[in-house]
């Protein structure tokens, strides 16, 4: 399993170099039209051909997984640390705050992920700059997927808040604030920890869901949602596989983090 | 006893979708855009038409009055008007909810037929090779869109509830085949194996009772992963239910329409959730 967890790192590491380096490795850009090869196969020029309106596939790829790959980890960050807020201080204050905040995560819960996307994405214009729906994008990503993360740190906060330590650090006279940030918050943190790396590829395939139904990333900038909204169009598997290659590259990320992320004694059981 | 846990259980339902629907409310009364109304636009309107236009949306400024005149309507059965397809959403929802019922419905049959079959033949044979192409199975498909799934069944000319199957499938095998293979683990099985039970007295008698409860919760849960599914399913398979609605009203920012679905979909969620909870403690209970 050892190496199997390494393999998966060294191909994020590689992915990312790679999508980081896209403006040397593709210096012409991603909106670039090449009218005269408009839908191309692939070739010594475009490598993985052009889309419908001339574009260089392989280079709005390395763009796509670059912004996918960049921002999805910060919407995780975001997730973790309101995760953090409500689940912490929730469970840490106990009492009607931990009821109130346990109803709110339970009706997040309550609702399909993708459909809580949708109708929130719904909420904010979706006639809007491609950078601003960017962000709109992975800002909602970020705002809405606390709520699993909340429920499992309420009950961390509220076992740690009845442990011997925090009724001790109480007796010596430290209260309120101080006792949340210093002595709470940072047991949580492997909790923290595991919730922000599961997020990520959480996050990107809800971002390649959203891209494929239209609220997604918006065009000219590339996603892999967007890159992937091309499969739409198509009427055969065979007659054009090259359209394949962001799919693939996405589950062997995917897969790469999930890899990454599982915890060696459980694949053993 | 079980009658005060169903009241329990159905003031919960009820206190969170009216928390759903007051927070969809509070959320559409937020949007950008929500005090504009294309129609005081219109050149034929006088001014007192435009003031009284004005004035109308002026009274949904209060959110409690907006979502209290809402739900009073409601109640009344009148569920507004679709903005974008310009029918009562009461009627759009009465037509789609069927087929989303039979899409989703046969989407978690499959799923759990393939579940049960795989994550049973998983824990009891114990083959590390089967385990673990079932394993990469799963992981696969959990790696792949749920809208890619769907643009691929429209590709291969599957039928859509085969989609809901596979993407709700990778979610319910990895928990149900890790509960199977803790209790078939467990020291009393082994002893029946032991002493030559047959196996499927084994499953029936041992295993399967022990395991039931959490596998009713997850299949609860299933239920909740199948609506969303059905989202991309109908939307990119041209199959009219409520998520292609869903999909349509998000595109066209129908807000009033997506407060109903949104309610809805919390009332199933919810209800789903409950009827596990509860089979899984009667089961308890019982054994």
């Amino acid at each position: 399993m050892r190496t199997w967890r390494t393999l998966a790192c060294i191909v994020l590491v590689l992915v990312v170099g790679v999508s980081l380096a896209a403006n040397w490795l593709t210096p012409a850009g991603y909106a670039k039209q090449y009218r005269e090869a408009v839908a191309a196969p692939p070739s010594h020029q475009h490598w993985l051909g052009t889309d419908d309106i001339g574009r260089d596939r392989f280079a709005r790829l390395l763009y796509g997984t670059r912004i996918s790959l960049l921002l999805a980890p910060a919407a995780a960050l975001l997730s973790t640390l309101m995760a953090a807020l409500i689940g912490g201080l929730a469970g840490y204050l106990g009492g009607i705050w931990s009821r109130a905040a346990m109803a709110v995560t339970d009706l997040f819960l309550s609702l399909p992920w993708l459909f809580l996307l949708i109708t929130m994405r719904a909420l904010m214009p979706l006639n809007v700059a491609p950078l601003v729906s960017v962000l709109v994008t992975f800002l909602l990503l970020g705002l809405l997927g606390w709520s699993s993360a909340a429920r499992v740190l309420c009950s961390s906060a509220t076992t740690l808040r009845n442990s011997d330590f925090v009724r001790q650090a109480k007796a010596s006279g430290i209260q309120g604030s101080r006792l949340f940030w210093i002595h709470v918050l940072p047991n949580l943190k492997p909790v923290l920890h595991a919730q922000f790396w599961i997020s990520i590829p959480v996050f990107i395939l809800s971002e390649a869901n959203l891209g494929i139904l239209g609220l997604g990333v918006a065009e000219p900038l590339p996603s892999w949602g967007s890159l992937l909204k091309e499969l739409e169009g198509m009427v055969s598997v065979g007659d054009e596989p090259w359209k394949f290659v962001p799919l693939i590259l996405l589950i062997i990320v995917v897969t790469s983090f999930q890899l990454a992320l599982s915890n060696p004694d459980e694949v053993a059981a | 006893m079980l009658g005060r846990k169903l009241a329990r259980h159905g003031l919960g339902i009820i206190a969170t979708a009216l928390l759903g629907g007051f927070l969809a409310a509070t959320m559409v009364r937020l949007a950008p855009g929500f005090n504009t109304d294309e129609a005081q636009l219109d050149p034929r309107l006088n001014s007192a038409s435009v003031q009284a236009l004005k004035q109308a949306r002026a009274d949904q400024n209060n959110i409690f009055r907006f979502y209290v005149h809402a739900m009073s309507r409601a109640w009344r059965g009148d569920l507004g008007v679709s903005l974008s397809l310009g029918q009562p959403a009461s009627d759009l929802l009465r037509q789609r909810v069927p087929l989303t019922l039979r899409l989703v419905g046969m989407g978690l049959l499959l799923s759990w037929s393939a579940v049960m079959a795989f994550a049973l033949s998983a824990a009891r044979l114990r083959i590390s090779v089967y385990d673990g192409l079932a394993t990469v199975l799963s992981g696969t498909l959990l790696c792949v869109p749920a809208a890619v799934l769907a643009l691929l069944s429209v590709l291969w000319n599957v039928p859509g509830a085969l989609a809901i199957g596979l993407i709700v499938f990778p979610r319910d095998y990895r928990y149900t085949r890790n509960l199977l293979a803790k209790a078939y683990s467990l020291p009393h099985v082994l002893a029946a194996r032991a002493k030559g039970l047959g196996e499927v007295r084994i499953l029936f008698w041992h295993v399967l009772p022990l395991a039931a409860p959490q596998i009713l919760a997850v299949a609860g849960v299933s239920v909740s992963l199948a609506l969303g599914a059905a989202i991309p399913v109908e939307a990119l398979c041209g199959l009219a239910g409520v998520g292609q609605l869903a999909w349509q009203a998000a595109l066209s920012r129908d807000l009033p329409l997506l407060v109903n679905i949104t309610i809805l979909v919390t009332l199933v969620t919810l209800l789903a959730n409950s009827g596990a909870d509860l089979v899984g403690s009667m089961w308890r209970g019982q054994s």
